[in-house]
């Protein structure tokens, strides 16, 4: 039967070599990937700027990005692609709380500079490769076609 | 109690109490919100209330576990804690910072990043906060007559904890790394470390309810432990499939992740058998439903939960929706909330000399409390899997979607109430024990 000494070289020994290989997985990740997967070429100051506005705003605290955040209001890694950037900017620059189908969003009340670099976040987060994610909706009805 | 000191926790368990009230209020602001009733937007809109909501979550496990380390530590160690006031000083100073961020939320102070909306001036004195914390443990235990695998155990998952609040203070450019990131903290925390810090707990527990042989119970807690670590380091992949990094980790994290739910197995199957094997029945049999129940729930809630939607191919439609806030609830509560409440309910007729074991007012709080968390989880569960279909299979608009799924709310609020309500008998409870005496000296 195991011993506590051979239970603790279990613990040591699975903790350690575990730990080497995400390591070592992470650095392929960070140094390889993300560059490329995240066009890191394009990461201009707007960009950076509109970043730090979805932080110091809590945008997360109801949105989601890459899929992370909360799940009051829509996902927006792909919100460009999907509602355009007029849309956009009537809503992020809104004085009064915008609110479709009455779920209200904080009224940001966003200058024309600060709208533009979130746009230019938006835009570059839409680029990233994100292995599919979100998918596509795929159902189809078979009652109609023939 | 056996060393003066270990008073301290109960001061600690005391802010956890107050904090968890606070979450729940903040809870229900959330959940009328998502019913459409949110009169209260403009003072605390839906960012503040979540913020608020999972903020005061972490503060008042960590608080639990702070008291915990405090009653544990002592009494392993055979030493009083090295500085009684330090540590009332540290129990200060850690109220404060969770006051002072949490009235910020309110005021559009804070970072953004879920889980880690504490703004940085303050995470510089969580940190030194913390230290102070580690530092009392660490010399208790160095000055004490010996040092157990359990006590040990503990303080490897304190200190660990401390030093992977540290990756989350590293500004990022790129919001990939900064998820990346991100994850070292929160995953690395409630599916690495924070099991050892619950395995410690749960090992001292079963240990003293019990009286199975510490060396039995020690050597399966390093095997537990070794399955956490074994599954949850390389299960971080289960965070990176869709953020911007490669392939590989749809497969690492898939496959680990999936093993994650062996060491919430193994921590149950342990926690049952030791009970069987036992033969001393401890009289305290509030703390026995909690410690077998943390044990128990954790496995269904952190480990079966988790599984179900831990492989890519499902992930892939169910990340970002309310599946996560399904899992999310019952782990938590399972796994971190249980065990601190298995600790106090252990701890209290020891720091305050009143034995009250085997009240009504104690396993209606459990019962309570502990179906009204399996509600909400079957209605965050229901609305979550119709939203999944919904906006991801068929396309709706979110919006749309969300209408759909209200109704599930009202479940939720309804089964959040009876929480609620189990949640004010173990806190009238843990009221009526009154403050630790000293008459409580030597039980």
């Amino acid at each position: 039967m195991l011993s506590k000494s051979q239970a603790r070289t279990f613990f040591l020994g699975g903790t350690i070599i575990t730990f080497v290989v995400f390591l070592g997985l992470s650095w392929t990740s960070l140094t390889k990937e993300v560059p490329k997967r995240t066009h890191e070429e394009n990461l201009s100051a707007e960009v950076i700027a509109g970043k730090h506005l979805w932080e110091s705003n809590n945008c997360m605290g109801c949105h989601t990005i890459l899929g992370e955040g909360a799940y009051y209001a829509p996902e927006l890694t792909k919100v460009v692609e999907r509602r355009g950037e007029g849309y956009m900017r009537a809503v992020l620059s809104s004085k009064e709380p915008w609110a479709p189908r009455g779920r209200k969003m904080v009224a940001h009340n966003f200058n024309e500079e600060e709208v533009g670099q979130l746009i230019e976040f938006f835009k570059w987060i839409g680029n990233v490769d994100l292995n599919g994610f979100p998918p596509k909706p795929d159902y189809k009805s078979t009652i109609n076609s023939k | 109690m056996k060393y003066n000191s270990q008073k301290v926790a109960y001061w600690f368990f005391a802010l956890s109490m107050l904090l968890l009230t606070l979450q729940i209020v903040y809870g229900f602001i959330m959940a009328f919100a998502h019913m459409g009733f949110d009169g209260l937007h403009e003072f605390i809109a839906f960012n503040t209330a979540r913020a608020v909501h999972t903020n005061l979550l972490v503060v008042w496990i960590l608080s639990g576990f702070m008291g915990a380390a405090y009653y544990i530590i002592p009494e392993e160690a055979e030493h009083e804690l090295v500085n009684m006031k330090l540590a009332y000083a540290q129990l200060i100073s850690l109220a404060l910072v969770g006051v002072v961020a949490i009235i910020g939320y309110h005021f559009n102070y804070w970072e953004g990043r879920k889980f880690l909306e504490i703004p940085r001036p303050l995470d510089y004195l969580v940190v030194v906060n913390v230290l102070t914390f580690l530092g009392i443990i660490v010399t208790t235990l160095y000055k004490g007559k010996q040092r157990t695998t359990t006590s040990l155990v503990l303080t490897m998952g304190l200190v660990f904890a401390a030093l992977l609040y540290l990756p989350g203070m590293i500004w990022f450019d790129n919001q990939t790394m900064d998820s990346f990131f991100r994850w070292w903290v929160v995953h690395l925390w409630v599916e690495g470390v924070w099991e050892l810090i619950m395995g410690g707990i749960l090992a001292f527990l079963l240990i003293k309810i019990t009286g199975v042989d510490r060396e039995v119970i020690e050597k399966w807690l390093y095997v537990i432990v070794g399955l956490t670590f074994i599954s949850g380091i390389l299960g971080t992949g289960h965070h990176y499939y869709y953020i911007g990094v490669g392939k590989t980790w749809l497969i690492v994290g898939g496959i680990f992740s999936a093993l994650e739910p062996l060491a919430f197995l193994a921590m149950a199957l342990f926690a049952v058998s030791m009970y069987r094997k036992g033969e001393k029945k401890h009289p305290n049999k509030i703390a026995l439903s909690w410690t077998l129940g943390t044990a128990i729930t954790s496995f269904v809630g952190a480990g079966l939960l988790g599984l179900a939607h831990t492989l890519p191919q499902v992930n892939m439609y169910t990340h970002g929706t309310l599946v996560t806030a399904m899992h999310g609830h019952l782990a938590f509560w399972g796994a971190y909330g249980m065990i601190v409440f298995a600790i106090i309910s252990y701890t209290l007729p020891n720091l305050t000399g009143r034995k009250l074991y085997d009240s009504t007012t104690g396993l209606l709080a459990f019962w309570l409390s502990n179906i009204g968390m399996l509600g909400m989880t079957v209605a965050f569960g229901v609305a979550g899997v119709a939203q999944v279909y919904l906006e991801r299979k068929m396309g709706m608009d979110f919006g749309d979607v969300q209408k759909e799924i209200q109704v599930h709310f009202v479940v939720l609020a309804i089964c959040a109430s009876m929480f609620a309500t189990g949640i004010g008998f173990y806190i009238y409870e843990f009221i009526k024990y009154g403050r630790p005496s000293k008459e409580a000296l030597q039980n």
